[in-house]
Order: structure tokens, then C-alpha cells, then sequence
């Protein structure tokens, strides 16, 4: 009889062991997050001082755009490798209508459009990329990390072709063409925070939204756990695929006209590997590579890990080299404990259920 | 009970298997018998699967000892439960078939030495003895993909005598097979037990367990229940053991009443890209409140005809759904907003979303019913409609937030029905609804059925065993080779009328 009970009585211990670990599992981004951010408090003096968080912040941004465009597709166990590519085409685009206006040879006129209908255009363009990713992968059955990869080096090229291979300065416009304002997107603040700070929180609310309240990101996620189910449910798999790759392209298109706005210039290298840390961050803040498995909150905090780790690196006078190494290092780390925790969680799913 | 038997070939005793926060076994005595058919059956979750692996060595008992042949064992791996004789044919054939029936057979265990080259002579030569055992004529070099299901079930279990095997487990062998294909597997288990070898018999099927069984074990929620030999008892004896009481056998009421056609096909014809007709030419219909069971074998094409009036193939012909005529090219999600919706057959594979929870499992198909300002989902709404259908299918589950994956299959099945009920279809279509759940959650199946068509919705449902379409259907029809060959009312049906509707053109 008293092993019997010897039994029944250990799981319940060993279970509520496994629940506080598995807490703090789920919580890890934030847990990291606040490491990463005590750690540089006390090595570097005035990190947390208000402007060179403003900085960091800014900083952060940008990726954040990428990674919370590309949260989508990773969800639906797909990847996107071009978006990197359509920031830089995008800022391209941005600086070509600015500097050069839209050319009319046969009339021997070139119009120079506002900078309210440039930032929609580039926008669009971003989006039609994006778009046209999806499609190739949806309809001819390219796999995604080849279709993008591809698209990713025809964008570049294209950037580069735009202005064999120059950079568009001086983005601030000319007041008597009207198409002044362009660097305020970048530079401008409200209540003391760059727009672009303003932005991110939007974007992030706004993608956290569809995701968690609308038909769309429900079927989102119902693609990349099972994508037969998915259709047999009455999913549009196809559709809302590429418009998961649209969104990508977009807010490509978003960080691509911050970046260029920022720096008040165009470069057609601009952007080079930035999909890398957006992935990086997407992983980080705990979606799967699978499928299926992801938060926007998550990625949001992810960039933050990896924007300050970055960031926070500099400061403390750590070489480039060694930067490269720990980030790899942190990303690899993040991955082994989501295995750890998906098992762990499968595990008290399974108590909880029996 | 410890004293040595020589008809016992393996003896477990107070085998307990320990999960954290879980007892799947609990002191399980079994034995296993020399050279007969020893059933052993339970409902989903009475843990035959746990002794099974413990037995093959898949996992470690957390207690207890096995005795083979009276002499303590313990099996780190499958190759020492391997190495000792004992060999198991999985439910899911572990099979390539991209390689020959020899290479399949070899497989890890290549006769090669060295750095010479394959001995495939040799392999060959193997394998044609153990066809020979097995009474099949299939040529050792023949690519595995050639092979019908039943006959790579065979290469299953050639390749576990190859090894040897004294003891062969078979986990639900006849899940996949066709009628005539469960006789071929019945004659060569009965040779195999004449040759000495003990089978281990792993089914949900009982009429199978009553017609080759020799020993039957019953376990219940991870005790051993009880012991007999099969010649002392009957199927009702096996399901009272199995689950304590006797389950409902008939499920219709008698003067039930349909209302008009809610779906109504004419001259569908599927043709798949290698040119070979899949359904061909079937009409029929379904009306307001009445079940139709469709009974075929394996490759009739039920689960085409149901997959083209969901619109999930390029079909010819008409369909009509609840008095809409529905164009050919109409996508899935359009007609399920008619009325029109699938359980499917494969739950793992088509069903369910694994990783999702219960409750957003249950809505996805019918998110756009629930919707504030055409827009943003109704969170309250939803959570009533799950809490409800969760009540009304009584499942079990602690809360609707938790996986799907860590349900029991029955309870995944429900959460599949009710998430095609949210959608309040008109004609509900089932494709083998009960494959792989046990008895219990079959009953629940069934009443469900029944209720639902007590609503006036009509139940499209396809199964292949004969005993489960009596039970449940007011009107039969049998698919032979992708045509209708019989549209019987279920009060003039006979088993044997339907068995040879089903061979016809075969």
C-alpha cells in the first residue's frame, strides 16, 4: 500500500516544480530582457540615461519593423529572406522620387510629388514586393526560402540599377518644388519621442491586433500548425498566405522609408543582412520556426533583446568581433530552451488534461 | 501464479509504468502464451500501447519484472527485445517505398561485411524463404511501393521474422486492410502460430479478436482487468470487462421522419492526374434528417466523393447543397458557409491543429459568424459557443486554453465534430468517424449522430465496418471501385447484400 501512494504522491511534486520552471520558460524574453538590461546598467555608466535610450530605441526600431512584418510568415512556417532587400529598394524608391521626381520624357517634364504621396507609393511598392513573393510561392510551389531568396537578390539588384550603384542625397527636398518634409519622418518628435519610436508601438499594436482578433490571424496560425486541416476547415490558404507576405513587404517598405528619412539619404546597400536580425528576434521572442507557435509582444521584445544587446555592447567598448560571437550565441541559446519549453509544455498539458 | 509454465513464453509481472502527474500502469500482471493468438484490448488510454512498448523494449517499465521463457529480462532497447525474439509490427508501417522488399527487410541490419559490398545474394535469398513462410508470391528485389497495403503490412512482419521472433506483437494490423486482405493476414497469422511463434493481437475490431484470438486480456485504466480463453466467451462479455457496463447496440429510434433533399449530387466523376477514375458517375441524396451511411473498402472512393463535394478536388458533375446550386469552382470556405461541412478521416494528418487550443481548434471554421462590426472576433461569443459545444459533446477537457495534442483521440474527434457544428451545417459529412477510438467514444459518436439528425441535419458518414453502419444509418449506400452499387434502406439491408455490393467490379 505505501508505495502505492509513494506514487501517486511524487508527480504532484515533481509537477509543481515543472510549473515554475515552465513560468519562468514562457517569461523568458522578458527574463532576458531585464538581465541583458541590469547587466549594461551596471558595466556602462548612464546607460539608462534618457537620450541614449532614446537612441537605442531608435535603433531598435527599425528591426522591430522587420520582425514584426516578417512574424507573420514564420508563423505560417514560412520564411522571408527579401526583406532586407525591400528596405533598401524601398529608401531607393523614396530618394528617386524626391531627388529626381517621376520623368515624362515625351512631355520633357518631370513631376515632383509631395512627400504625403510618396510615402503611400513606397508603401505600395513594398507591399506589390511582397505580394509577388507570395504569389510565386502559393501558386508555382517555390519554396519559400528559395522564392525569397531569389526575389531578395533581384530587389537588390534593382536598388542598385536605380542609381547605378550612387547614393540620393540630400532627401530634404526643395521648398519650391514642394516636396519638402521627408527627413521629419525620421527626425521629427512627438511628446519627446521620435516619430519612429511612436511607429513601432503602433505597428506592433495594430499587427498584435489582427493577430489575436480577427479571422485573419487566427487562420494565420491555423496554416502553420496543419495546413490540410487549415483547408479542410475552409482557410484560404492560398490568399491568406500572400497577403502574409504583403504585410511583409509593407512594413519592409515602412522601416526602409525610417531608415532613409534618418539618414537623410539613399543607399542602395542599405540594409544588407537586416532580415537576419529580424529573424533573430522573431526566434528570440519565442515563434517557431515550425509554425504555428508565436507572439507579436514576443517579437517586439526579441528586437529589444537584440537591439540592446547590440547597443549595449558598443558602449561597454566590446569589439565588432566578439559582438557577432555572443549574438550567435544568445540566438542559439534561445532556440535549445524553446525546444525545452514546447517539450515542458506539452508535458503539463498533458497532466493538466489527465 | 509465479511457478513455471512452460506454455508461458513471456510473464510479466507488476509492470507500472510512471509518468509525472500519471499512472499509465499500474502492477499489471500478463502473460503470454506459446505459439496462440494472444488479444489483449482496452479502451483508448487503458495503456496496451505502454505494455506493448515496455514489452518491445520501446520504453522501461518504472517498475516490475519480465520473464521470458522464466528467466528475468530487461530490454534497454528494441534491439535487446529484438536480440531475445520479440518483434513488433507498428500500427503505421515503417516502410520505404522507394526500396525493394529485401532492402526493406535488411534494413540496419545490411548482410555486409567490412568494406565489401552488399551481400545482396544473400538478402534475396532470406527473403524469399521468409515470402515462402509467409505463402506470398513477391519477388525480394520488387519496389515496396508496388505492393498493396496488405502485403507491406506482411513485410511488417517478415521483417520481424527475419530477427527471428519468437514473439510478434501486431498493433492493430488490420486497420488499413480490406476484408480479403484481414483473411490473408488471419491465414498467415495462424501458420505463423503452427510454426511455434506467439502472437500478441493489438485491435479495436471484436468480431476480428472472437475469430482469431485464442487468449484474451482486458485492461482498464491501467490495471489488468481479466484473463480467458476467447472459445469461453462473447463480445458482450469483452465489452463489459472493457468498460463495465453493456453499451447501447442500437442507436435509431423507429419511426423516424426526413424532410426535403439538403444535398443532392448528380454524375460526379473525379479523375486524378494519372488518368484513373476515382468516383465515377455517382448520384444521390441526402435529406433533412436522415443518416446515410456509406459502406466500402479501403480505395472505394468515399473519401474522394466527400472531398469533391467539399470542393477539395476538380470534379465534374452537380452538386447541390441546401437547394443552392453550387458552381464546380466554388472554393471550400464558400460552401461550408451554405451548410455543407467534413469531419475528416486521417484526425492527425487532416483534422486537428495540433498545437492549437481546444477552443480555437473548435472555431476556426466558423470565425466568420462571430464577428463585432463584420470585423474583429467576438472573444465573448466564441468562449459561450465553445463552453457550450464542449458541454453538449461532452468532452473532456480541464480547459478549453489547452492543446488539442493532449486530449485523448476520442475527445480530439469531438472537438473536430463540434468545431463542424459551429458553422450549423445542413448536411454533415463524416468520414470514418470512429477509426482509431475506442468503443466508449464510438457510442458517443454514434448518439451524436443521431441527434443532430433529430435537428434536421442530414449525415452524410462513411465506414468501413459493416456492424457500425447497421447500427447508425437509416439508408445505405456501398461504393465499389469509385461507382454506387447499392442504395439500400437500412430495414432491407443485409450484411451479406452489402459485402457483395462492395466487391462488385473487383
Amino acid at each position: 500500500m505505501k508505495t502505492s501512494q509513494n506514487i501517486a504522491s511524487q508527480p504532484s511534486s515533481v509537477f509543481s516544480g515543472e510549473s515554475l520552471l515552465l513560468l519562468a520558460l514562457k517569461m523568458r524574453t522578458f527574463i532576458a530582457l531585464f538581465l541583458i538590461l541590469a547587466f549594461f546598467t551596471f558595466m556602462v555608466p548612464g546607460f539608462l540615461a534618457p537620450s541614449s535610450v532614446v537612441i537605442m530605441v531608435k535603433h531598435i526600431a527599425i528591426n522591430a519593423f522587420l520582425a514584426l512584418g516578417i512574424t507573420f510568415v514564420i508563423i505560417t512556417a514560412g520564411i522571408d529572406l527579401s526583406i532586407g532587400a525591400i528596405l533598401g529598394f524601398c529608401g531607393m524608391v523614396a530618394g528617386w522620387l524626391i531627388t529626381k521626381g517621376i520623368v515624362l520624357p515625351m512631355f520633357g517634364i518631370a513631376i515632383f510629388p509631395s512627400v504625403w504621396l510618396i510615402v503611400p507609393i513606397v508603401l505600395v511598392i513594398g507591399g506589390l514586393i511582397g505580394a509577388v513573393n507570395g504569389v510565386l510561392i502559393t501558386r508555382y510551389n517555390v519554396a519559400p526560402f528559395i522564392c525569397t531568396l531569389g526575389t531578395m537578390y533581384v530587389v537588390r539588384g534593382a536598388s542598385m540599377l536605380l542609381s547605378g550603384g550612387e547614393t540620393f542625397t540630400g532627401l530634404s527636398g526643395n521648398e519650391q518644388l514642394g516636396n519638402t518634409g521627408f527627413e521629419l519622418i525620421g527626425s521629427a518628435k512627438l511628446l519627446g519621442l521620435p516619430y519612429a519610436i511612436w511607429m513601432m508601438f503602433i505597428l506592433a499594436a495594430v499587427i498584435a491586433y489582427i493577430a489575436k482578433r480577427t479571422q485573419f490571424g487566427r487562420h494565420v496560425f491555423a496554416i502553420g500548425d496543419n495546413e490540410h486541416s487549415a483547408e479542410l476547415s475552409g482557410v484560404k490558404v492560398r490568399s491568406v498566405k500572400v497577403w502574409v507576405y504583403t504585410i511583409s513587404g509593407f512594413c519592409a517598405a515602412i522601416a526602409g522609408i525610417v531608415v532613409s528619412s534618418q539618414l537623410v539619404a539613399s543607399h542602395p546597400a542599405t540594409g544588407v543582412s537586416f532580415e537576419m536580425n529580424a529573424i533573430a528576434a522573431v526566434v528570440l521572442g519565442g515563434t517557431s520556426l515550425a509554425g504555428g507557435r508565436g507572439t507579436i509582444m514576443g517579437t517586439l521584445i526579441g528586437a529589444f533583446v537584440i537591439g540592446i544587446l547590440a547597443d549595449g555592447l558598443v558602449m561597454m567598448g566590446v569589439s565588432e568581433f566578439w559582438q557577432m560571437v555572443i549574438k550567435g550565441v544568445v540566438i542559439i541559446l534561445a532556440v535549445i530552451i524553446d525546444q525545452k519549453q514546447s517539450r515542458l509544455q506539452h508535458k503539463a498539458a498533458i497532466v493538466q488534461q489527465k | 501464479m509465479s511457478q513455471a509454465n512452460a506454455d508461458i513464453v513471456i510473464r510479466a509481472e507488476k509492470i507500472s509504468m510512471i509518468y509525472p502527474g500519471t499512472i499509465a500502469l499500474n502492477e499489471v500482471d500478463y502473460r503470454v502464451y506459446r505459439g496462440k493468438v494472444n488479444v489483449i484490448i482496452g479502451e483508448n488510454g487503458a495503456g496496451k500501447s505502454t505494455l506493448m512498448k515496455i514489452l518491445a523494449g520501446v520504453q522501461q517499465p518504472s517498475k516490475g519484472a519480465i520473464y521470458l521463457n522464466d528467466e528475468a529480462v530487461s530490454f534497454q532497447h528494441t534491439r535487446d527485445a529484438a536480440a531475445k525474439g520479440i518483434g513488433m509490427v507498428h500500427q503505421e508501417l515503417n516502410l520505404f517505398g522507394n526500396l525493394t522488399v529485401a532492402e526493406n527487410i535488411f534494413l540496419g541490419r545490411e548482410k555486409q561485411h567490412g568494406l565489401m559490398p552488399l551481400d545482396t545474394a544473400e538478402q534475396h535469398r532470406v527473403t524469399a524463404e521468409l515470402m515462402a513462410r509467409l505463402d506470398q508470391d513477391i519477388a525480394p528485389s520488387e519496389l515496396l511501393s508496388n505492393l498493396k497495403v496488405g502485403q507491406q503490412q506482411l513485410i511488417e512482419i517478415a521483417k520481424a521474422l527475419a530477427d527471428e521472433a519468437d514473439v510478434l506483437i501486431l498493433d492493430e494490423p488490420t486497420s488499413a486492410l480490406s476484408k480479403t486482405e484481414v483473411e490473408l493476414l488471419f491465414k498467415v497469422i495462424r501458420d505463423l502460430t503452427a510454426q511455434g511463434v506467439s502472437i500478441i493481437y493489438i485491435s479495436h475490431r471484436l468480431e476480428e479478436l472472437m475469430a482469431i484470438g485464442d487468449y484474451i486480456a482486458i485492461l482498464r485504466d491501467g490495471h489488468f482487468q481479466s484473463e480467458a480463453q476467447v472459445k469461453d466467451i462473447d463480445v458482450p462479455w469483452i465489452v463489459r470487462e472493457m468498460l463495465g457496463s453493456d453499451p447501447v447496440s442500437t442507436f435509431l429510434k423507429p419511426g423516424r421522419e426526413f424532410g426535403e433533399p439538403v444535398l443532392n449530387v448528380k454524375n460526379i466523376k473525379l479523375i486524378n492526374e494519372m488518368g484513373l477514375t476515382l468516383v465515377d458517375d455517382v448520384s444521390m441524396n441526402v435529406k433533412s434528417g436522415e443518416i446515410v451511411g456509406v459502406y466500402g473498402l479501403m480505395g472505394a472512393g468515399r473519401t474522394e466523393l466527400m472531398e469533391c463535394l467539399l470542393g477539395l478536388q476538380e470534379y465534374s458533375g452537380e452538386v447541390e447543397i441546401a437547394g443552392h446550386k453550387v458552381p464546380g469552382n466554388m472554393d471550400t470556405s464558400e460552401r461550408i458557409k451554405l451548410g455543407i461541412c467534413l469531419v475528416p478521416e486521417d484526425r492527425k494528418k487532416n483534422g486537428i491543429f495540433p498545437i492549437s487550443s481546444v477552443s480555437n481548434n473548435m472555431t476556426i471554421s466558423s470565425l466568420w459568424r462571430r464577428l463585432k462590426h463584420r470585423f474583429s472576433i467576438d472573444e465573448k461569443a466564441e468562449a459561450e459557443a465553445v463552453t457550450s459545444a464542449i458541454g453538449d459533446l461532452s468532452i473532456k477537457v480541464s480547459s478549453p486554453d489547452i492543446e488539442i495534442r493532449a486530449l485523448s483521440g476520442g475527445n480530439q474527434q469531438k472537438v473536430v465534430i463540434g468545431r463542424t457544428l459551429l458553422t450549423s451545417p445542413k448536411v454533415l459529412l463524416l468520414d470514418e468517424p470512429t477509426r482509431g477510438i475506442d468503443i466508449g467514444a464510438k457510442g458517443d459518436v454514434f448518439n451524436m449522430m443521431v441527434t443532430l439528425s433529430e435537428q434536421g441535419i442530414g449525415v452524410l458518414f462513411s465506414t468501413s465496418d459493416l456492424k457500425e453502419i447497421m447500427a447508425v444509418s437509416d439508408r445505405i449506400l456501398v461504393m465499389s471501385g469509385g461507382k454506387l452499387t447499392a442504395n439500400i434502406l437500412r430495414s432491407e439491408a443485409t450484411e451479406s447484400a452489402l459485402v457483395s455490393a462492395s466487391a462488385q467490379g473487383l
